[in-house]
Protein backbone atom coordinates (compact mmCIF):
# COMPACT_ATOMS: atom_id res chain seq x y z
CA UNK A 1 0.00 0.00 0.00
CA UNK A 2 1.56 2.88 -1.33
CA UNK A 3 0.16 5.64 1.04
CA UNK A 4 1.53 4.43 4.40
CA UNK A 5 4.85 3.35 2.89
CA UNK A 6 5.45 6.84 1.92
CA UNK A 7 5.16 7.80 5.43
CA UNK A 8 6.92 4.96 6.80
CA UNK A 9 3.63 3.69 8.88
CA UNK A 10 2.79 7.06 10.47
CA UNK A 11 -0.73 8.45 10.65
CA UNK A 12 -0.06 11.68 12.65
CA UNK A 13 2.00 14.67 11.21
CA UNK A 14 4.73 15.49 13.99
CA UNK A 15 3.72 19.21 13.64
CA UNK A 16 0.77 21.40 12.12
CA UNK A 17 -2.88 20.48 12.06
CA UNK A 18 -3.49 21.07 8.07
CA UNK A 19 -7.11 21.63 7.62
CA UNK A 20 -8.61 20.86 4.18
CA UNK A 21 -8.13 24.72 3.57
CA UNK A 22 -4.67 24.94 5.31
CA UNK A 23 -3.01 26.78 2.53
CA UNK A 24 1.00 25.86 1.64
CA UNK A 25 3.66 27.91 -0.02
CA UNK A 26 6.77 26.11 -0.78
CA UNK A 27 9.86 28.62 1.15
CA UNK A 28 12.81 29.52 -0.36
CA UNK A 29 15.22 26.38 0.49
CA UNK A 30 18.97 25.55 -0.08
CA UNK A 31 20.04 22.04 -1.62
CA UNK A 32 21.46 20.60 1.67
CA UNK A 33 17.97 21.07 3.02
CA UNK A 34 16.37 18.65 0.77
CA UNK A 35 18.61 16.05 1.75
CA UNK A 36 17.17 13.05 2.97
CA UNK A 37 13.48 14.13 1.86
CA UNK A 38 11.24 11.40 0.04
CA UNK A 39 10.69 11.93 -3.69
CA UNK A 40 6.94 12.94 -2.43
CA UNK A 41 8.14 15.72 -0.12
CA UNK A 42 9.94 17.27 -3.51
CA UNK A 43 6.59 16.63 -5.88
CA UNK A 44 4.67 19.09 -2.38
CA UNK A 45 7.78 21.41 -2.41
CA UNK A 46 7.64 21.88 -6.30
CA UNK A 47 3.78 22.20 -6.30
CA UNK A 48 3.24 24.32 -3.45
CA UNK A 49 5.76 27.09 -4.97
CA UNK A 50 2.00 28.43 -6.05
CA UNK A 51 0.17 28.41 -2.81
CA UNK A 52 -2.17 25.84 -2.83
CA UNK A 53 -4.12 24.24 -0.04
CA UNK A 54 -3.85 20.56 1.46
CA UNK A 55 -7.05 19.32 -0.15
CA UNK A 56 -5.41 20.59 -3.62
CA UNK A 57 -2.15 18.54 -2.74
CA UNK A 58 -3.79 15.59 -1.85
CA UNK A 59 -5.73 15.64 -5.45
CA UNK A 60 -2.59 16.88 -7.19
CA UNK A 61 -0.54 13.97 -5.87
CA UNK A 62 -3.17 11.69 -5.19
CA UNK A 63 -2.42 10.89 -1.81
CA UNK A 64 -5.26 10.70 0.99
CA UNK A 65 -5.47 13.24 2.70
CA UNK A 66 -3.80 11.91 5.67
CA UNK A 67 -0.19 10.85 3.69
CA UNK A 68 -0.24 14.39 2.79
CA UNK A 69 -0.82 15.58 6.37
CA UNK A 70 2.38 13.61 7.63
CA UNK A 71 4.31 14.91 4.72
CA UNK A 72 3.30 18.56 5.40
CA UNK A 73 4.32 17.91 9.08
CA UNK A 74 8.05 16.96 7.85
CA UNK A 75 8.06 19.95 5.85
CA UNK A 76 7.11 22.51 8.05
CA UNK A 77 9.51 21.04 10.71
CA UNK A 78 12.36 21.45 7.61
CA UNK A 79 11.06 25.05 7.45
CA UNK A 80 10.98 24.45 4.08
CA UNK A 81 7.06 25.65 4.18
CA UNK A 82 4.76 27.92 5.02
CA UNK A 83 1.26 27.58 6.77
CA UNK A 84 -1.45 29.53 6.46
CA UNK A 85 -4.33 28.23 8.68
CA UNK A 86 -8.05 29.36 8.17
CA UNK A 87 -9.48 31.51 10.79
CA UNK A 88 -11.08 29.59 13.57
CA UNK A 89 -13.89 30.78 13.92
CA UNK A 90 -16.99 31.19 10.97
CA UNK A 91 -15.89 34.09 8.76
CA UNK A 92 -19.62 35.08 9.27
CA UNK A 93 -18.16 37.90 11.56
CA UNK A 94 -15.64 39.33 9.39
CA UNK A 95 -17.74 41.47 7.06
CA UNK A 96 -14.91 42.73 4.81
CA UNK A 97 -13.90 38.94 3.75
CA UNK A 98 -17.74 38.57 3.28
CA UNK A 99 -18.30 41.46 1.11
CA UNK A 100 -15.11 40.33 -0.73
CA UNK A 101 -16.34 37.45 -1.24
CA UNK A 102 -20.19 38.64 -2.52
CA UNK A 103 -18.48 40.82 -5.19
CA UNK A 104 -16.56 37.96 -6.38
CA UNK A 105 -18.97 35.87 -6.71
CA UNK A 106 -21.04 38.71 -8.60
CA UNK A 107 -18.10 39.60 -10.86
CA UNK A 108 -18.00 35.83 -12.42
CA UNK B 1 -8.62 38.91 9.60
CA UNK B 2 -5.65 37.39 7.78
CA UNK B 3 -2.83 39.44 6.84
CA UNK B 4 -2.24 41.18 9.67
CA UNK B 5 -1.11 38.36 12.44
CA UNK B 6 1.14 37.33 9.82
CA UNK B 7 3.84 35.00 11.19
CA UNK B 8 5.32 34.96 7.73
CA UNK B 9 7.06 38.38 6.70
CA UNK B 10 8.22 38.84 2.94
CA UNK B 11 5.28 38.05 1.17
CA UNK B 12 1.47 37.37 2.41
CA UNK B 13 -0.10 34.43 1.95
CA UNK B 14 -4.01 34.29 0.96
CA UNK B 15 -7.24 34.15 2.96
CA UNK B 16 -9.06 30.69 2.25
CA UNK B 17 -12.79 30.23 3.04
CA UNK B 18 -15.01 27.07 2.27
CA UNK B 19 -18.29 26.49 1.50
CA UNK B 20 -20.24 23.15 1.51
CA UNK B 21 -22.22 21.49 -0.69
CA UNK B 22 -24.80 19.03 0.96
CA UNK B 23 -27.45 16.36 0.33
CA UNK B 24 -28.39 12.98 -0.96
CA UNK B 25 -26.57 10.74 -3.21
CA UNK B 26 -27.02 11.60 -6.92
CA UNK B 27 -28.56 15.22 -6.34
CA UNK B 28 -26.09 17.22 -7.89
CA UNK B 29 -23.59 18.13 -5.55
CA UNK B 30 -20.16 17.37 -7.97
CA UNK B 31 -22.42 19.15 -10.91
CA UNK B 32 -22.72 21.76 -9.04
CA UNK B 33 -19.43 22.23 -8.23
CA UNK B 34 -17.71 22.14 -11.26
CA UNK B 35 -20.55 24.05 -13.52
CA UNK B 36 -19.06 27.37 -11.25
CA UNK B 37 -15.39 26.20 -10.07
CA UNK B 38 -12.75 27.97 -12.17
CA UNK B 39 -10.90 24.38 -12.72
CA UNK B 40 -12.01 20.65 -12.91
CA UNK B 41 -13.20 19.20 -9.89
CA UNK B 42 -10.55 18.26 -7.74
CA UNK B 43 -10.70 14.45 -5.20
CA UNK B 44 -9.81 14.24 -2.69
CA UNK B 45 -9.67 11.07 -0.18
CA UNK B 46 -9.92 10.42 3.74
CA UNK B 47 -8.50 7.22 4.09
CA UNK B 48 -10.33 6.05 7.13
CA UNK B 49 -8.39 3.60 8.82
CA UNK B 50 -5.79 6.25 9.58
CA UNK B 51 -8.34 7.68 11.93
CA UNK B 52 -10.15 5.03 13.60
CA UNK B 53 -9.15 1.77 15.86
CA UNK B 54 -6.11 -0.43 14.90
CA UNK B 55 -3.95 2.86 13.51
CA UNK B 56 -0.93 0.99 15.25
CA UNK B 57 -1.53 -2.05 13.05
CA UNK B 58 0.78 -0.53 10.13
CA UNK B 59 2.67 -3.73 9.44
CA UNK B 60 0.12 -6.25 7.38
CA UNK B 61 -1.33 -3.33 5.14
CA UNK B 62 -1.49 -5.43 2.18
CA UNK B 63 -4.28 -7.65 3.17
CA UNK B 64 -5.91 -5.15 5.63
CA UNK B 65 -9.60 -3.45 3.82
CA UNK B 66 -9.23 0.48 4.03
CA UNK B 67 -11.81 2.30 3.87
CA UNK B 68 -12.24 5.64 2.56
CA UNK B 69 -14.44 8.57 1.99
CA UNK B 70 -13.94 10.41 -1.34
CA UNK B 71 -14.88 14.15 -1.53
CA UNK B 72 -15.08 16.59 -4.76
CA UNK B 73 -13.96 20.31 -4.46
CA UNK B 74 -13.67 22.91 -6.38
CA UNK B 75 -11.88 26.37 -6.46
CA UNK B 76 -13.02 29.84 -7.09
CA UNK B 77 -10.31 32.83 -6.91
CA UNK B 78 -11.85 35.52 -5.56
CA UNK B 79 -8.72 37.77 -5.70
CA UNK B 80 -5.00 37.52 -4.97
CA UNK B 81 -5.62 37.17 -1.19
CA UNK B 82 -8.60 35.76 -1.21
CA UNK B 83 -9.74 32.09 -2.41
CA UNK B 84 -12.99 29.91 -1.66
CA UNK B 85 -13.51 26.67 -1.80
CA UNK B 86 -16.62 24.24 -2.44
CA UNK B 87 -16.64 21.16 -1.00
CA UNK B 88 -19.18 18.79 -2.07
CA UNK B 89 -19.80 16.74 1.37
CA UNK B 90 -19.62 12.61 1.23
CA UNK B 91 -23.38 11.37 1.05
CA UNK B 92 -22.42 9.23 3.77
CA UNK B 93 -23.74 10.64 6.43
CA UNK B 94 -22.16 8.56 9.23
CA UNK B 95 -19.01 9.95 8.82
CA UNK B 96 -19.44 12.61 11.63
CA UNK B 97 -16.20 13.52 12.38
CA UNK B 98 -15.70 14.42 8.42
CA UNK B 99 -18.82 16.31 8.48
CA UNK B 100 -17.96 18.28 11.48
CA UNK B 101 -14.09 19.02 10.01
CA UNK B 102 -15.70 20.27 7.26
CA UNK B 103 -17.97 22.74 8.56
CA UNK B 104 -15.58 23.56 11.41
CA UNK B 105 -15.23 27.49 9.95
CA UNK B 106 -17.00 27.33 7.12
CA UNK B 107 -18.87 30.21 5.25
CA UNK B 108 -22.23 28.43 4.78
CA UNK B 109 -23.77 25.83 3.05
CA UNK B 110 -26.03 25.03 0.15
CA UNK B 111 -28.52 21.72 0.80
CA UNK B 112 -29.32 20.77 -2.53
CA UNK B 113 -32.45 18.78 -2.93
CA UNK B 114 -34.55 16.67 -5.59
CA UNK B 115 -38.01 16.59 -4.95
CA UNK B 116 -38.22 12.95 -6.27
CA UNK B 117 -36.56 12.62 -3.10
CA UNK B 118 -36.86 15.03 -0.80
CA UNK B 119 -36.42 12.99 2.82
CA UNK B 120 -32.63 12.68 0.75
CA UNK B 121 -31.45 15.88 2.56
CA UNK B 122 -33.20 15.93 5.74
CA UNK B 123 -29.88 14.86 7.33
CA UNK B 124 -27.67 17.98 5.65
CA UNK B 125 -30.72 20.19 7.32
CA UNK B 126 -30.22 18.40 10.37
CA UNK B 127 -26.72 19.02 10.76
CA UNK B 128 -26.76 22.39 9.55
CA UNK B 129 -29.65 23.32 11.67
CA UNK B 130 -27.88 21.88 14.96
CA UNK B 131 -24.36 22.96 14.31
CA UNK B 132 -25.56 26.50 13.48
CA UNK B 133 -23.64 26.85 10.38
CA UNK B 134 -26.05 29.22 7.93
CA UNK B 135 -27.22 27.79 5.09
CA UNK B 136 -29.82 27.70 1.90
CA UNK B 137 -31.97 24.98 0.32
CA UNK B 138 -31.35 24.80 -3.59
CA UNK B 139 -33.51 22.65 -5.49
CA UNK B 140 -32.19 21.31 -7.86
CA UNK B 141 -34.96 21.14 -11.15
CA UNK B 142 -33.94 17.57 -12.97
CA UNK B 143 -35.78 17.45 -16.62
CA UNK B 144 -39.13 15.30 -16.05
CA UNK B 145 -38.89 15.97 -12.35
CA UNK B 146 -42.57 17.02 -11.16
CA UNK B 147 -42.83 21.02 -10.58
CA UNK B 148 -43.03 22.42 -6.90
CA UNK B 149 -43.56 25.62 -5.70
CA UNK B 150 -41.06 27.15 -3.61
CA UNK B 151 -43.37 27.54 -0.86
CA UNK B 152 -44.50 23.65 -1.04
CA UNK B 153 -40.76 22.67 -0.92
CA UNK B 154 -40.49 24.99 2.31
CA UNK B 155 -43.27 23.69 4.14
CA UNK B 156 -42.41 19.82 3.23
CA UNK B 157 -38.76 20.12 4.59
CA UNK B 158 -40.22 22.27 7.28
CA UNK B 159 -37.82 25.60 7.55
CA UNK B 160 -37.45 28.01 9.42
CA UNK B 161 -39.11 30.84 8.04
CA UNK B 162 -35.39 32.69 6.95
CA UNK B 163 -33.48 29.75 5.18
CA UNK B 164 -33.89 31.00 1.36
CA UNK B 165 -35.09 28.30 -0.75
CA UNK B 166 -34.03 28.18 -4.73
CA UNK B 167 -34.59 26.98 -7.62
CA UNK B 168 -31.84 26.11 -9.57
CA UNK B 169 -30.07 24.27 -12.26
CA UNK B 170 -26.58 22.45 -10.85
CA UNK B 171 -25.89 22.08 -14.58
CA UNK B 172 -25.68 25.84 -15.44
CA UNK B 173 -22.83 28.00 -14.19
CA UNK B 174 -25.31 31.35 -13.76
CA UNK B 175 -27.02 29.54 -11.82
CA UNK B 176 -25.06 27.97 -9.45
CA UNK B 177 -23.56 31.09 -9.36
CA UNK B 178 -26.56 33.10 -8.12
CA UNK B 179 -27.04 30.03 -5.35
CA UNK B 180 -23.77 30.87 -3.89
CA UNK B 181 -24.39 34.48 -3.72
CA UNK B 182 -27.39 33.49 -2.65
CA UNK B 183 -25.99 32.11 0.09
CA UNK B 184 -23.13 34.89 1.30
CA UNK B 185 -26.17 37.08 1.27
CA UNK B 186 -27.94 35.32 3.70
CA UNK B 187 -25.23 34.96 5.90
CA UNK B 188 -24.74 38.46 5.49
CA UNK B 189 -28.18 39.18 7.02
CA UNK B 190 -27.82 36.60 9.82
CA UNK B 191 -24.70 38.61 11.17
CA UNK B 192 -26.56 42.00 11.10
CA UNK B 193 -27.17 42.89 14.24
CA UNK B 194 -31.02 43.54 13.17
CA UNK B 195 -31.19 40.21 11.37
CA UNK B 196 -34.10 39.18 13.46
CA UNK B 197 -36.32 41.23 12.48
CA UNK B 198 -35.55 41.03 8.72
CA UNK B 199 -38.36 39.46 7.10
CA UNK B 200 -37.53 36.31 4.54
CA UNK B 201 -37.74 37.76 1.24
CA UNK B 202 -36.57 34.31 0.23
CA UNK B 203 -38.63 32.91 -2.44
CA UNK B 204 -36.01 33.25 -5.41
CA UNK B 205 -35.28 31.41 -8.41
CA UNK B 206 -31.94 31.09 -9.40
Amino acid sequence: MRPYAVTHGRARPVAGRFDLISLIKTTQQSHDQLHGLAPEHLSILTLCRRVMSVAEVSACLDLPLGTVRVLLGDLVVHRLIEVREPAPRPITHDNRTLEDVLNGLRAL
Amino acid sequence: MGSERSDDPGHRMPTAVKILVAGGFGVGKTTLVGSVSETRVLTTEEDLSERGIGVDDTSGVGGKSTTTVMMDFGRITISEDLTLYLFGTPGQNRFAFLWDELALGALGAVVLADTRRLADCFPSLDYFENRGTPFVVAVNCFDGARQYTIEQVRQALDLDPGTPVLLCDARDRGSSKRILIALVEHVRTLAAPTSAVVPAATAISA
